[in-house]
Formats: structure tokens, C-alpha cells, sequence
């Protein structure tokens, strides 16, 4: 039982588990940090960005200019931006089984692995994961697809060459590891080998493993899985929340009695409170809007979107709103909007009630019937002749790095009038604004990561006492920022297991039992025996089938009959063939009754000797002598086969078998 | 297993479904329908058997819809409010979605119109579906820690399922009324390979195999756009979910392709609402719906409009679908009355009518038709028949056995005869036995499962590696012993057994005296005694020891010479009980003596 750790983000996990005879890969993450050190890619020429100096090396040399840009202080790499992959060189992913994803923003990286490893297994997922998946994965081909750029920076990524560039580019890792993002059919390639599959359904793996997803509470369709034999249980935990937003609640009770429990996917803002950033999400977009300014909020087209809308449905007219226009601009916008409604079997209970009325389960159906909210796959078209300003507009990519945000950016950036709110939590907005500095907008952050936090966290683990916690390495510590906060760490009885990426952990646990059926026909052949008040005992001999990992035993067929040969008969012949197979003997031998059955059976001389640790029975004419002893008999006689027999049997009368 | 049908249920009737079955020892009912046919008792299934022996709580561990027809859960308020019911009811979302509409739509028609007592109120209803638990297609839900039931596509109607009910290694499939191939709006059933004993099939359409659905629909398209065409109108009446659906897509697309002008309504009332359930539940449609719902809701009709009742007398052409679906009241029926006397107007009934109703009446060539107040109605519009419903034929019922496996197969909710046929079919085809038990009779069926243990992994590896040979599929003779403690059983070594069990083993040794005349030296016996045994027994490890003693696996021979005789040496062959088959060879090869060749 091993765990390949093929991803350092905590958040964004990859993990590959060896559990019995199955290769089991636990989400593919992507994770996208490395973008921030890349030039954003404006849908229209910027010349901001174009009139951008070249990086020089201390030493006047300018060999990197071409690769290098320098803004505001900082270097970015002015190319296709990269994302950097899971770790493909730790195990051959070719003999990966089977792809557990427990939520949509857990699978990015899917097409490197199904597309470029020589995966042939089957990935499983919930419906609205793969289906918002799909969108996310549309959005970002989409957005990094239609502003092509010609230029794929390369140089700098020499071990030689990066020593040299300023932080964070210096220290940025694998870089050589960055790979450009997939396309669409590699897309619908990876999407096709996905089998979907429901809450709570048990999932058979190769007749050893049975795979089980559950709800995690944080996103549509999201999932932790239960990977499980008859003896052994893997809870793995990742991205979960107890928050009631608009997902189906948490299944907290089916990971209960873990052998170990996989704990990935935390709150990555452990300080703040959703409630409040969204509180404070709605104050900020009201002040701004009144003050005749536009706000933009960076997001993925799914997910937290729901809510704020949801919440701004509820908010826009007691703050007096109702005049202001609604953007919500992706190529996947509509799409999004028309998912959310269908998938009432996965939302939270209120939802699904408004459905069974029948009426749509969010209530952004409202904002787009009364005009409030509109959408548009991008800000060409339509868009540009519908805009009306002061607006709220919710686009991506959260990075600011590619997407229509980045046009918003570039058009806002200037007025102080201007807000940019950042509710995703997955960059930091410093790292995200730096290639737009100097900015006069108003940037507020308020990230909303409704994921478990520290106080949950050990709430849920007192709650479903798992053996063994592993998780990322991160969580052993507290943050590096707020290293006093010890509070903000997991503190569990035996303390976790942690890992990081590229290493290899071996579980801490011992299988002792397997499961194996016992056919009808041989179960009626056993005989019971009573030994203690309700245990009973029976010897089996029985032959074992394994087929499929599963074990069947059976009645063992009949002794064949010796062959009728005409050869003359040799005496090895007669050599036994199987291994002696007598039970296993218990009890002891009590001596007066022992004597009496003696002289029942005709012996009559017997004579009885007491020694140190018990008797010998002596037989005179037979020259034969018993010892008897507590936990032992020793019949030593001449060689006199009829006799020894005849004993052996009296003997055997007095012990239990096994 | 015991398995038993209830009162006049879903035996060899289509009238309604209601089936109990006793699985080891936990009692599952499988729907609990409605008698369309009748206005009096008998259109609730009898409970009385299970209540004469106590609370249908305290015997029944769980309920289960299949769908929202009422004759399979039309009686489920009644006997859950007015008989007492207090335990679980299963269904799949739309299920539980739609069941209460259909049930307080009944109520009313039932109670408001025909001013009938004795019947459930909307209350009852409310508190009947309170005790429902909706659940997803292959969930496994626990319905405790024996029972567990999952849900498997079944297409029919939007929610339909089939269920399958487990308790240990005993299970049964129940398919509810299904459909194996995928129609307009639906798509076909499946369930996987789960070898049930026991699959409950629906047998409607035994015997039929039905004509393709196209040449079914092109003949009812024929039909509508011939009438449209001479001016006339079309009635089609239906029950608001369902068939309306299929059949407003199908006609939606054949008027978009031929740019037809006539106008289609849709009678108020439920309708809108249940295109709104379509839209909402899209994920339970077929594929293509659900591919392409984002461009185009499939169920946001542009040619079929919301129907007023002054539309009736509109001058010209139009197609109208109405509720209810047998004519027996309401919009359909004022409807009908009001263009039944011009023969170019149609009336398209897709669906089976209930004895009594306008419907039936017009179906069996009535023309002439007495309504209230004396009035004799004729009928001279065109009445066609068209069966839309959507239930397996005999075809798909052998399809769904190939698929799910079972070892017995059991047929209800179909008629006596054509099940007969059915069942001789698959008694040949699949060699399992095929029971079809009428109304009240109760089927026993006998399973033989195996039993489940625990084996210990040290056990089973070592009864492994003793398989020297690299054939790993080759069966084993393995020896363990099984400790039964608590309903809990452990197959384990037997050293482990007595161990667990604080018992020591008691140790039986024999040890005989082997005479054998050899006049040499005792170590020039043992070398020839060694030899001997090392010629006979190929197969075994006979080894030669440093202290002059021979051994044989475990068995210990010493030579020792005879106090008396010096041409005799006595061989002491020494071996516990567990090795008895070979230390009795050994003393019986070594009483021949040595060879004589032997130098």
C-alpha cells in the first residue's frame, strides 16, 4: 500500500494510490500559480503591454529581452502562458487503473494524463462534475486559443539562465515540467474515457477494490471517495465544505472506521469567514456602483458564481440596484447558467424542493428573465452594443492572466472610480494585479473559499476517528506567513502522515482477513462442534478456487480411483501423494478412564507409572509404553501396524480435533 | 426467499401494481397502485393480510415506487394515512417530483367531482410524501445495515426505475414498467450483468413485438396533417405527463419540416407544468435532449401554445391535446362533445382506456353516446387508436434477462395468456425457471446461496504458495479451520484456532521398532537404510544428519543396534499424529527390509 504524491498543491491534489492489486489515481489538479509569471494576453492589442521594456541582466547583457518584460518592478515571461503539470516521472502512469475526480476544478490537468502517459484505464466522476469540468476546460482553451501568440519563451528556462532572473521566477519550480494547455479534441478525448457515476454507488474494481463516491458539500456534483476491500478502508477526503451554499450537504458518517484517511483540499484563506466576504463582496460593489464606477469581478464560470448571484438577487433591490446591468461574460456563460438548473438531484435540500414545485432551482433564472442579469460568450458582438456603464461584470480567468478580464482591466485600470473585487481564492491578487501596476482602481479581496477550515477539520476527524491521517505537507505546519498561528494546522492523535510532491509514502496498514465464499454443497458437508458456549469449530478441507481476485472454496473432488494398470505394481506407487493432512489435536488425556477403555479392549496387563509431568502406561506383553503427559502423548511400540492403530484410535477418543 | 403477491395486485392483470416480497427475512413492498377500474374498495389493494398480524410498519422495512402512474402509487396515500405506514417509501426524484401532483389530481376528479368519501385528502398527501426518500440512479442506499436497494434506468415515463434489493448474497430485481428501446424523449432501460435470483418483470406487452415506433409515428403523423389538411380538427387527448411529451415533440419537429401553419394547443392546467418537470429533470432524458438542451430546451415547444377554452369554436384547422387521456372528464371531454359531430374532425386516443369511460366506449365502435341529462351525443368524427405507451415487448423482456442474468424470472402485470407464452420462451432460451403467480398467490422460491467468511490472509497465502506451480488458476486443496462465534465466521489456520481459542495443542507422537537384519556396522545399515528411502521417495526430502539419524520431512529414524542379536539392528521411526500417512509407509516399506542389491 503506497502513495505516489504527484502534485505539491494542497488544493489542487494528485495523488496515486497502490491499494491491493489496483493502481489508483486520485484527481489530476492543474496547477495554474505558474501563470502569474507570464504577460496577460489582451483580446485587443494593449499598447501598455506592447511598449513594455525588456529585462536586462545587471550585467547590461539583454540576451532575454525578447523573453523577459519588465513592469512595475517585476519580470514576466511574455509567451503562451504554462501550466505546470503533475509529476509524470515518479511511476509509469501507463499502468494507472482508474482516475478518481472528487470536483471539477480537481481534474484540469486530465488530458496530459489520458492523452500523453499511455493511459488506458477508465476515469469515473459525477455528471455535473464532468459536465462543468467540461465548461471550465472550454473557457480556458477557449480564452488562451483565440489570442494566438507567436512567441514561446524558452531560453529562460535554461537551469543556468533562471539562476540568474529576480524572484519569484528564480525559485519557481520544474520548469522544464511547464507544459502549454491542451486543445479541444484532446479535451473531448480525455472527457470520453469518464464513466459517471452517482453518489453512494459501489463501483467494483477488478473484484479486489470497490470505489465509492460521497458528498463533499462544496461544489456541484463534488465527491470524496471511498476506496475500500473487505478489510481495508481509504477515505479520501478533498475539497469538502459544511457550509450550506447550494450544494447536496456533506456525507460525513460514511467515513467513519477508516483505516487511513487522505485529507486534501482545505480552505486555502483559513482566516476569513465566507459570510463575511460575501457580506463585504456586496458593500464594496453597491458603494462603487453608487459612485457611478464599474466593478469587475474576476471568477470561474461555475461554482461561487451561483451564490453571489444568488445573493445579489436578494440584495440588488434593498441597496438600490435594480437599474444596474449584470455582466456575466465567458464562452461558457450560458452554458453554465442552463447546467446550474438541471442538476436538482445534486443541490442542497431547499434547492431541490423549488424544483419539485417545479421551479428553476436558483434564482439567476429571475435575474435573466427581468433583464437584470445578461450574459455573453464574449465582449465582442452583442456585447459591445448592449454595454451600458456603470455595470457589474463577472469574467474570467481569476489569474488575470487570459480571458476577457484582462480587457476589463486594461479599460478600468485607470479610474479610481473603478473596483475590482476578488472573490476566488485560488492566486494571490497581489501577484494577480502586478502586471497591471500601477493601477488607480480600487482592488478589494475578499475571497470566498467555503472548503473546511482548521476548527472543522479536527471536528471531523474526532467525529470519524480514522486510524491514520495523511495530507499535504502544508497542513503539519502553520502557514508561513502567520507562523504563531498554530491553531491553523491539523493537530490529530496519531499525528498525520505528510507528504509532498515527488515522494513516495507507504500506508501504515496490515491486512490480516480476505473474503472467501463457501459453496453450498461443501457448507452442508461441515460438521459444527460446539467447543466454548458460542464458538463452534469445524475442520475444512476444501479446494480453492481464485478466479478475478475473488476466492471460492469448494468440496474436493472424490479420491480418483487407482488405475486399472496392468504393469506390475512398484512400490512407489503406494507412496503417498498429498501432504498429510491430519487435524490438529487438543485436550488431555485422562489417565484412570484412559486405563479403563484400555481393559475394555482386551488389553490386560496394563500398568501405570507416575512420572515428573504425568503417567506411562505400560502394555507388558505388548512391549509397548504410553507416556502420557499434560499436553502430550507418546505411543513408542513395536512395529506392529493392527496395534499401534488400535491405540492410536483409543487415543484420538479422549482429543478434540481441529 | 419467500415472495408473495398481494390482494388482486399485479398478478396476471394490468389493473395495478403491488407486490411483497420476503428477501432473508426483510419485506419489501414494490409499488402500491391503484385500480383504475373500479370506484369502490377493491381499486386499493387489500392489506389485510399483513394487518391481522400487526402494524404494517413493524413488518414492512421499506416501500418502493418504481414510477408515478397511479396504478403504481395511487393507493400509496391510503395506505400509508388510512391503513398506517410509518417506515421508508423509496423513489428517484422525478418520482417524488411528479407522484403528488398526479395523486392530488386524482383526489380531486375522485372527491370534488364525483363527490365520493372515504378517499385521502391533499393533507394525507402532504404527509404521505413526507415519509418519502428520493434517491439517485446506482446510489446503494442502506435502508439498514442488512437491506440495501439501488436504482436502475428504466426509461417509460420521466423517473421510471427499475430496483434492485439485496440482502447478503440474495437479491431481486424489480424492472416496474419499462421501456428497452429509447423513444422521442426517453431512453432505453438498462441495468447490468447483477444475476438476481429472482427478476419481477413486467409482462404488458408479452407477446406482442412491435411494429417499429417510426411506422407507428409516420401513421399518426399521416393522420393529423390529412385532417389538418381538409380543414378539419384534432383531439388528442392524454395525460398530462408522458406520452403528451413525446407526442408534442414529435409533432413540434413535423411541423417545423414542413412548415405547417396550423396551430397546436396544449390544454392548461397541469401541462405547463409538466413541460417545466421535462425541462428541469433534463438529465433523465435521452442523450440527445440532454446534449443539445443548451442550444435548444426540446421542451420549450415554439409551435404548441397554451390552449383557451374559446379556441374551441375558432373557425378552421388546429390540434389540440387535452387532459385527461380517456375522455371520462373534463377538458378533453367538453372538447370532444363540441366537435364529435363533424366527420372531418379526429380524435386520436394513444393510450389504453379504462372500461367505462368515453374513451372505451368510443374505442369499442360506440357512436351513439348517452351523457348527462338524457342527451344522446353521436359521434361522427374519425376515432383512431394508437398505443404509445411505453412498456418492454416480448423482445425487450428477453433483452433485459441477457442483460441482468437472474437464476429465476417471475412475470406480472400482464395477461394469463400471453405470460404463458412468454414463459415458455424463456424457460428455453435462458434453461431458468419462469413462475407467474395470479392475483393473491404466493410464489417461494428457494436460492442456495454460499456464505461469506473471513479467511486469514496468512492461511490463504501460505495455501497459495504451496501451489508451487506457476499456474496460479489451478485450484488448491487447502485445510483451515472454521471458527463460528457470533454469526461471524473466520476461516483460519488451525494452529491460529487453538491459539485464539487458548487451547493448547496436545501432541501425539508414535515411535515404532523396526527389526531388521543387517549384520554390518549400525552406520553402514543407516547409509543403506538412507539409500533405500532416497530411491523410493523421489519426491520427498529424506536427509542424512551428522549425528547418524535419518529424517523424512519430519519423521526421525535412529538405528540402534538389538541388546541380543548383533545381525538385528532396531530402526526407531519416530512421527507425530499430523504426519501419520507417511510414518505408517515408512515402517510398513522399511518391514519388507532392504533391498538386496543394495551394496
Amino acid at each position: 500500500f503506497f502513495q505516489y504524491c504527484l502534485s505539491g498543491h494542497p488544493t489542487l491534489p494528485c495523488n496515486v494510490l497502490k491499494f491491493k492489486s489496483t493502481t489508483i489515481m486520485l484527481d489530476c489538479g492543474l496547477d495554474m500559480t505558474s501563470t502569474l509569471n507570464f504577460l496577460p494576453l489582451p483580446l485587443v492589442q494593449s499598447p501598455r503591454l506592447s511598449k513594455l521594456p525588456g529585462w536586462v541582466l545587471k550585467d547590461g547583457s539583454t540576451f532575454l529581452d525578447k523573453e523577459l518584460k519588465e513592469c512595475s518592478g517585476h519580470v514576466f515571461v511574455d509567451s503562451v502562458p504554462e501550466f505546470c503539470l503533475p509529476e509524470t516521472e515518479l511511476l509509469d502512469l501507463s499502468t494507472v487503473d482508474v482516475i478518481l475526480i472528487s470536483n471539477y476544478h480537481c481534474m484540469m490537468a486530465l488530458p496530459y494524463i489520458t492523452e500523453y502517459t499511455g493511459f488506458t484505464g477508465t476515469v469515473y466522476a459525477t455528471e455535473p462534475t464532468v459536465q462543468i469540468g467540461r465548461l471550465l476546460m472550454e473557457e480556458l482553451v477557449n480564452s488562451i486559443e483565440r489570442v494566438p501568440k507567436a512567441q514561446s519563451a524558452s531560453m529562460w528556462k535554461n537551469k543556468e539562465v533562471q539562476r540568474l532572473l529576480p524572484a519569484p521566477l528564480k525559485d519557481a519550480v520544474e520548469v522544464s515540467m511547464w507544459r502549454k494547455c491542451y486543445t479541444m479534441p484532446e479535451v473531448n478525448a480525455a472527457l470520453s474515457k469518464i464513466q459517471l457515476v452517482g453518489y453512494s454507488q459501489k463501483i467494483e474494481l477488478f473484484g479486489a477494490v470497490q470505489v465509492t463516491p460521497l458528498s463533499s458539500g462544496y461544489a456541484l456534483g463534488s465527491s470524496n471517495w471511498i476506496i475500500q476491500s473487505h478489510y481495508e478502508k481509504v477515505s479520501y477526503v478533498s475539497g469538502s465544505s459544511l457550509l450550506t451554499t447550494h450544494p447536496q450537504p456533506m456525507d460525513q458518517a460514511s467515513l467513519k472506521n477508516s483505516d487511513v484517511l487522505i485529507l486534501t483540499g482545505l480552505t486555502q484563506i483559513p482566516t476569513a469567514n465566507p459570510d463575511g466576504m460575501v457580506g463585504e463582496f456586496c458593500s464594496n460593489l453597491a458603494m462603487t456602483v453608487r459612485n457611478g464606477g464599474n466593478v469587475l469581478v474576476p471568477c470561474y464560470p461555475s461554482g461561487v458564481i451561483y451564490d453571489l448571484l444568488e445573493c445579489l438577487y436578494q440584495y440588488i433591490d434593498s441597496a438600490g440596484l435594480s437599474n444596474v446591468p449584470f455582466y456575466f461574460i465567458s464562452p461558457v456563460a450560458n452554458s453554465s447558467l442552463e447546467f446550474s438548473q438541471i442538476f436538482a438531484e445534486w443541490l442542497c435540500h431547499n434547492k431541490q424542493t423549488k424544483v419539485y414545485l417545479p421551479e428553476p432551482p436558483f434564482p439567476h433564472a429571475e435575474l435573466i428573465q427581468t433583464n437584470k442579469l445578461k450574459h455573453y460568450p464574449s465582449i465582442h458582438g452583442d456585447f459591445s452594443n448592449d454595454f451600458k456603464q456603470p455595470c457589474v461584470v463577472f469574467t474570467g480567468h481569476p489569474s488575470l492572466r487570459f480571458g476577457d478580464v484582462v480587457h476589463f482591466m486594461e479599460l478600468w485600470g485607470k479610474s479610481s472610480l473603478n473596483t475590482v473585487i476578488f472573490t476566488e481564492p485560488d492566486f494571490s491578487y497581489l501577484d494577480a494585479l502586478a502586471p497591471y501596476q500601477p493601477l488607480a482602481m480600487k482592488c478589494v479581496y475578499c475571497p470566498i473559499d467555503t472548503r473546511l477550515n482548521f476548527i472543522q477539520v479536527s471536528k471531523l476527524l474526532k467525529e470519524v476517528q480514522p486510524l491514520h491521517v495523511v495530507c499535504p505537507e502544508q497542513y503539519t505546519q502553520p502557514p508561513p506567513t502567520q507562523s504563531h498561528r498554530t491553531d491553523l494546522m491539523i493537530d490529530c492523535q496519531p499525528p498525520p502522515m505528510s507528504y509532498r510532491r515527488a515522494e513516495v509514502l507507504t500506508l501504515p496498514y496490515k491486512r490480516r482477513y480476505e473474503k472467501i465464499e463457501i459453496m453450498p454443497e461443501l457448507a452442508d458437508s461441515l460438521v459444527p462442534l460446539e467447543i466454548k458456549p458460542g464458538i463452534s469449530l469445524a475442520t475444512v478441507s476444501a479446494m480453492l478456487h481464485t478466479k478475478d481476485n475473488k476466492h471460492v472454496l469448494q468440496l474436493p473432488p472424490k479420491p480418483p480411483q487407482p488405475p486399472a494398470s496392468k504393469k506390475r505394481k512398484r512400490v512407489s506407487d503406494d507412496v503417498p501423494e498429498c501432504k498429510p493432512l491430519k487435524p490438529l489435536l487438543s485436550g488431555s488425556i485422562p489417565v484412570d478412564q484412559f486405563v479403563q477403555t484400555l481393559e475394555k479392549h482386551g488389553f490386560s496387563d496394563v500398568k501405570v507409572e507416575d512420572t515428573a509431568k504425568g503417567h506411562i502406561v505400560l502394555l507388558q506383553e505388548a512391549e509397548t509404553l504410553i507416556q502420557i503427559e499434560e499436553d502430550s502423548t507418546h505411543i513408542i511400540c513395536d512395529n506392529d501396524e493392527p496395534l499401534r492403530v488400535k491405540l492410536r484410535d483409543l487415543v484420538l477418543k479422549f482429543l478434540q480435533k481441529f | 426467499l419467500v415472495f408473495l403477491l398481494l390482494g388482486p395486485g399485479a398478478g396476471q392483470d394490468v389493473g395495478r401494481s403491488c407486490i411483497l416480497v420476503s428477501i432473508a427475512g426483510k419485506n419489501v413492498m414494490l409499488d402500491c397502485g391503484m385500480h383504475m377500474g373500479y370506484n369502490d374498495d377493491r381499486r386499493f389493494p387489500d392489506f389485510s393480510y399483513i394487518t391481522q398480524n400487526g402494524r404494517l410498519t413493524d413488518f414492512l422495512d421499506c416501500v418502493i415506487i418504481s414510477h408515478f402512474h397511479l396504478d403504481h402509487c395511487g393507493a400509496l396515500p391510503y395506505f400509508s394515512e388510512m391503513v398506517g405506514y410509518d417506515g421508508p417509501i423509496y423513489m428517484t426524484h422525478p418520482t417524488k417530483a411528479i407522484c403528488p401532483i398526479l395523486l392530488e389530481d386524482y383526489r380531486k376528479i375522485t372527491v370534488d367531482k364525483k363527490g365520493e368519501t372515504n378517499f385521502f385528502t391533499s393533507q394525507m398527501i402532504k404527509d404521505c410524501m413526507k415519509k418519502v426518500v428520493a434517491v439517485h440512479l446506482h446510489q446503494t442506499v442502506q435502508v439498514d445495515e442488512e437491506l440495501e436497494i439501488k436504482a436502475y434506468y428504466a426509461g417509460h415515463v420521466l423517473g421510471a426505475a427499475m430496483f434492485q434489493i439485496k440482502v447478503g448474497c440474495e437479491s431481486v430485481v424489480y424492472t416496474g414498467d419499462y421501456n428497452m428501446t429509447p423513444d422521442r424523449h426517453l431512453g432505453a432501460a438498462w441495468i447490468d450483468k447483477c444475476r438476481p435470483d429472482l427478476l419481477i418483470s413486467e409482462s404488458t406487452y408479452a407477446t406482442t413485438i412491435r411494429d417499429s415506433k417510426r411506422c407507428r409515428e409516420r401513421d399518426f403523423l399521416k393522420k393529423v396533417h390529412e385532417t389538418v389538411e381538409r380543414g378539419g380538427k384534432v383531439l388528442i387527448p392524454v395525460f398530462a405527463l408522458g406520452r403528451a411529451q413525446e407526442l408534442c415533440i414529435l409533432l413540434e419537429t413535423f411541423w417545423e419540416r414542413m412548415n405547417l401553419k396550423a396551430p397546436i394547443y396544449f390544454s392548461t392546467g397541469l401541462t405547463e407544468k409538466a413541460n417545466h418537470y421535462y425541462k428541469l429533470f433534463i438529465t433523465w432524458t435521452n442523450q440527445k435532449i440532454r446534449k443539445t438542451f443548451v442550444q435548444r430546451n426540446m421542451f420549450e415547444f415554439k409551435h404548441i401554445k397554451a390552449f383557451d377554452r374559446a379556441f374551441a369554436d375558432n373557425p378552421g384547422p388546429m390540434v389540440v391535446f387535452a387532459t385527461p387521456g380517456m375522455l371520462h372528464a373534463g377538458q378533453s371531454l367538453q372538447i370532444f362533445r363540441k366537435w364529435a359531430g363533424n366527420e372531418k374532425n379526429m380524435v386520436i386516443m394513444p393510450g389504453y382506456c379504462v372500461q367505462g369511460t368515453v374513451g372505451h366506449k368510443i374505442l369499442s365502435g360506440q357512436r351513439k353516446l348517452e351523457m348527462e341529462g338524457r342527451q344522446i351525443l353521436e359521434v361522427k368524427m374519425q376515432v383512431e387508436y394508437m398505443s404509445f405507451s411505453a412498456h418492454a415487448d416480448a423482445k425487450g423482456i428477453m433483452q433485459l434477462i441477457r442483460q441482468a442474468e437472474p437464476r429465476n424470472v417471475l412475470l406480472v402485470h400482464g395477461e394469463a395468456k400471453k405470460m404463458e407464452f412468454l414463459k415458455q420462451k424463456i424457460e428455453q432460451e435462458f434453461h431458468v425457471s419462469c413462475y407467474m403467480p395470479a392475483n393473491g398467490e404466493t410464489t417461494t422460491i428457494f436460492t442456495n446461496p454460499s456464505i461469506p467468511v473471513d479467511i486469514s490472509l496468512g492461511l490463504l497465502k501460505r495455501e497459495t504458495a504451496i501451489g508451487l506451480l506457476p499456474d496460479v488458476k489451478k485450484p488448491k486443496l487447502m485445510h483451515g479451520t472454521l471458527i463460528m462465534k457470533d454469526n461471524s465466521f473466520r476461516l483460519v489456520s488451525p494452529e491460529q484456532a487453538l491459539k485464539e481459542l487458548g487451547l493448547a495443542e496436545h501432541q501425539l507422537r508414535f515411535t515404532c521398532r523396526v527389526h531388521i537384519q543387517d549384520p554390518r556396522k549400525e552406520h553402514e545399515t543407516v547409509l543403506r537404510v538412507y539409500n533405500h528411502l532416497k530411491g523410493v521417495l523421489k519426491d520427498y526430502s529424506v536427509q542424512h544428519l551428522p549425528d547418524g539419524s535419518i529424517t523424512v520431512e519430519s519423521i526421525l529414524i535412529q538405528a540402534t543396534a538389538h541388546s541380543e542379536d548383533q545381525g538385528t539392528k532396531v530402526l526407531l521411526v519416530s512421527w507425530t499424529y499430523q504426519d501419520e500417512e507417511l510414518g505408517s509407509y515408512l515402517t510398513s516399506l522399511l518391514k519388507k527390509g532392504l533391498p538386496q542389491s543394495t551394496s
